[in-house]
């Protein structure tokens, strides 16, 4: 697989993602929490087009090609929910009430000049580093879905 | 008539043509990097995988991490990019007032919640449920309790939005 143009895509990709998210105002946390609260449902139009258009990718394209433009494998999404992804779940959801920021927005808003996202990264960062440092002492988790040998 | 027409401004006060665009834009990023190099691409993995450069405990050298950090923090790039590209444009922004402490206490909670649950809005919320995953179905549902929960009782405590 070309290696560079595999990045140039992943890099556009990724810019489509975070210019929807600012395009959806998803980067102003007010915005989210007006979601939470009922007083703006509009965020159900962001989840309900984002997830109906791959719906229909992620179920339809693997049926018609073998494999991905590059030449990768479609990959599969492995995930056995438990207990504890559970937990993990319900965590998500207090943090994600407490301040209205996820993970895309907060990359997506500090690109389109919030700095105080910088605030909630050094917490993801800080809440992904506690989590590997604890739950990985008892195990590895089963392996994220990942590309196959072409990723790198 | 008017009393649809009211209903629909209390409950979508701001429209939705924004929303539908922006998710739009979202879904065709993800399907953009799911038809060319066949990755599902949610958005927390990038904060375990860039610890393996740092940290060598064996969670964070698990090939999973290793095999996938370097398309994942490309990626991650790219919703900078995309939130600079808007801000190029001129766009629409209003300036977030969220004390600090909200930020601090929500994204470790976040960062933490969203790697023990194997993913996020993103992860479990379009690349999940657009696979018909059942248990990402399950964490969707969780989360969005646990958040409407949590932002209702801070909205009662008066330190909501």
């Amino acid at each position: 697989m070309n290696t560079s143009i595999d990045r140039l895509v992943t890099l556009v990709a990724g810019t489509l993602f975070g210019f929807g998210l600012s395009w959806a105002t998803m980067i102003r946390p007010e915005v989210v929490l007006s979601f939470l609260t009922f007083d703006d449902l509009g965020l159900l139009f962001v989840l309900g087009a984002a997830t109906g258009l791959n719906l229909i990718v992620f179920q339809l394209v693997p049926r018609l090609r073998r494999r991905a433009l590059l030449g990768g494998a479609f990959e599969p999404r492995p995930f056995q929910v438990d207990r504890r992804s559970l937990a993990g779940g319900a965590l998500f959801g207090v943090g994600w009430g407490i301040c209205g920021v996820c993970p895309g927005p907060a990359l997506a808003g500090l690109g389109a000049g919030n700095p105080d996202l910088l605030i909630a990264l050094g917490g993801i960062f800080a809440g992904a580093l506690l989590h590997g440092l604890t739950v990985g002492r008892r195990e590895c988790p089963a392996p994220a879905p990942v590309a196959a040998a072409t990723a790198d | 008539m008017s009393v649809v027409a009211n209903m629909f401004n209390l409950l979508f006060p701001h429209g939705v043509a924004p929303y539908l665009v922006g998710g739009l834009l979202i879904g065709l990023g993800v399907a953009v990097l799911y038809v060319v190099t066949g990755r599902q691409g949610g958005a927390s993995t990038v904060f375990s995988s860039t610890w393996s450069w740092f940290v060598a405990t064996p969670f964070f050298r698990q090939a999973a991490l290793l095999d996938s950090r370097r398309w994942r923090l490309v990626y991650a790039a790219g919703f900078v990019l995309g939130g600079a590209l808007y801000l190029a444009l001129g766009l629409p922004q209003e300036a977030s007032h969220l004390p600090a402490w909200k930020l601090a206490l929500g994204g470790v909670l976040i960062g933490y919640g969203a790697r023990l649950g194997g993913g996020c809005t993103s992860g479990h919320g379009i690349c999940g449920m657009a696979s018909l995953n059942r248990g990402s179905m399950l964490i969707v549902a969780t989360f969005m309790a646990t958040a409407i929960a949590t932002a209702w009782i801070m909205k009662g405590l008066g330190v909501g939005a």
